[in-house]
């Protein structure tokens, strides 16, 4: 069979279904840029609705933490160090990024890795090199490596700003939200490399939503909600492993050890969904000489924040791209106006891109 | 970010290693991964390998990574 008509199989297979409409979300920013580059959207029965999840750890920054970043930048003697995207990222003042702050002087440098950050500090003894920890429990492990390499090191100048985000807290804090209506979840394969399948069995077991662990492929992710079909139609709830190439049923365990090692659970700010307890990842105590907000002495605080960007109704599916009054005409991937634009992975970047 | 990309080991030291694919060299770490040897396939996100691949399933991802990039790089050059 070719791959077209294995394709036409599996969505006649999932038309016939007699399911009534469903929503199904994905919570991975490579999904949604998968999904949106391989048009599944279009191709899928119109009963079956996709939202993207709060899973693009940029898009779930909030405001109040890049204004944090971004007050740091500018102070004398500090360099921040981050992956790439978090580079266009504006904060409440729009258009102040740490690219443009780049450009008043600001010294920002984009890595690969967090090692990356730790061999800065090691050749650049005079400057105070802070490390934008961002991601979920994919990122976790190596940014907990990077502080244990800096504590061997014996550097002074180090420090991590803990972003850092987990998965459940934010699924079940979207489960308990008003209006939650989603059906099954297309879980992400690279958090799930490391938490495992057992990491997603709370959605089957407590709240009868099944989920299926899927890798970054278009068909994938069509088998992906094939399968979630099937459950729903017959009633069942179950976290299925799509991705077994890559997914053990106990995850990475040695990739746990080391977040445990470094860091503890504490209340985390999102975008979209305000705090939430115990879903964010901070340093311990005994690592606090490589936390930046114990170093330079950062509160965050939640902010009444005034803005029409709906990246927050997007991230919780409450809304589509197209919904938001900026997409598009303010918010564009050139001049975006928050965070769903900024990241290539963001639902709106995905929606513009592929879409306009 | 999220994206994570299949790589050779082609070699290790300690837990510093360099990855292989297509030509392209990248340095990795594999703290993660029980008794790494050279010639393993592992997955590498932000420059730490996160699990190990068969050989068969490396090459399956490695030609969905190299359509992602084709996408990445016609999505850049816009």
């Amino acid at each position: 069979m070719s791959g077209l008509q294995a394709y036409e199989k599996i969505i006649s297979a999932i038309a016939s279904a007699d399911i009534g409409n469903i929503n199904l979300m994905e919570v991975c920013g490579t999904h949604t840029m998968s999904i949106a580059k391989s048009g599944l959207k279009s191709i899928l029965p119109g009963n079956i609705r996709l939202l993207s999840g709060p899973g693009c750890p940029v898009c779930v920054t909030p405001d109040e933490v890049m204004d944090a970043v971004l007050d740091l930048a500018v102070k004398k003697d500090v360099i921040i160090v981050s992956y790439g995207d978090m580079i266009r990222v504006p904060g409440s003042r729009r258009g102040i990024t740490l690219r443009s702050l780049s450009g008043a002087g600001a010294d920002c440098r984009i890595v690969y890795s967090a090692m990356d950050a730790v061999k800065l500090a090691e050749i650049t003894p005079e400057k105070e090199i802070v490390f934008l920890g961002v991601g979920f429990e994919t990122t976790a492990p190596g940014t907990a490596a990077a502080v244990i390499s800096a504590v061997e090191a014996g550097l002074k100048n180090f420090s991590v700003l803990s972003l850092l985000k987990t998965v459940e807290p934010a699924l079940r804090a979207l489960i308990a939200e008003e209006g939650f209506n989603v059906q099954g979840f297309i879980c992400p394969g690279h958090v799930a490399t490391i938490i495992g399948e057992n990491g997603f069995r709370f959605l089957a077991e407590e709240f009868h939503i099944p989920g299926v662990i899927s890798g970054f492929e278009a068909d994938d992710i069509l088998v992906a909600i094939y399968r979630l079909v099937r459950q729903v139609e017959f009633g069942r709830a179950q976290i299925e492993n799509e991705y077994t190439r890559a997914v053990a049923a106990d995850g990475n365990q040695a990739a746990r050890q080391a977040i445990k090692e470094v860091f503890e659970p504490c209340d985390s700010l999102w975008r979209g969904l305000g705090m939430i307890p115990l879903s964010g990842l901070r340093i311990k105590e005994k690592y606090k000489d490589f936390d930046t907000e114990a170093r330079f002495g950062i509160h965050i605080e939640p902010l009444d924040i005034k803005t029409p960007c709906r990246c927050g109704d997007v991230i919780s599916g409450k809304a589509d791209p197209a919904d938001c009054p900026l997409f598009g005409s303010f918010c564009t991937p050139e001049d975006p106006a928050g965070p769903c634009m900024v990241s290539s992975e963001g639902a709106c970047a995905a929606a513009y891109r592929y879409a306009m | 970010m999220c994206l994570a990309i299949p790589l050779k080991l082609i070699e290790i030291e300690g837990n510093e290693a360099v990855g292989e694919r297509d030509g392209i060299r990248r340095q990795i770490r594999v703290d993660f991964i029980k008794d790494p040897a050279v010639g393993d396939y592992v997955i590498s996100h932000a420059g730490f390998a996160i699990e190990r691949l068969d050989k068969e399933q490396a090459e399956e991802n490695i030609a969905a990574a190299r359509e992602v990039e084709q996408v990445l790089r016609e999505m850049s050059a816009q």
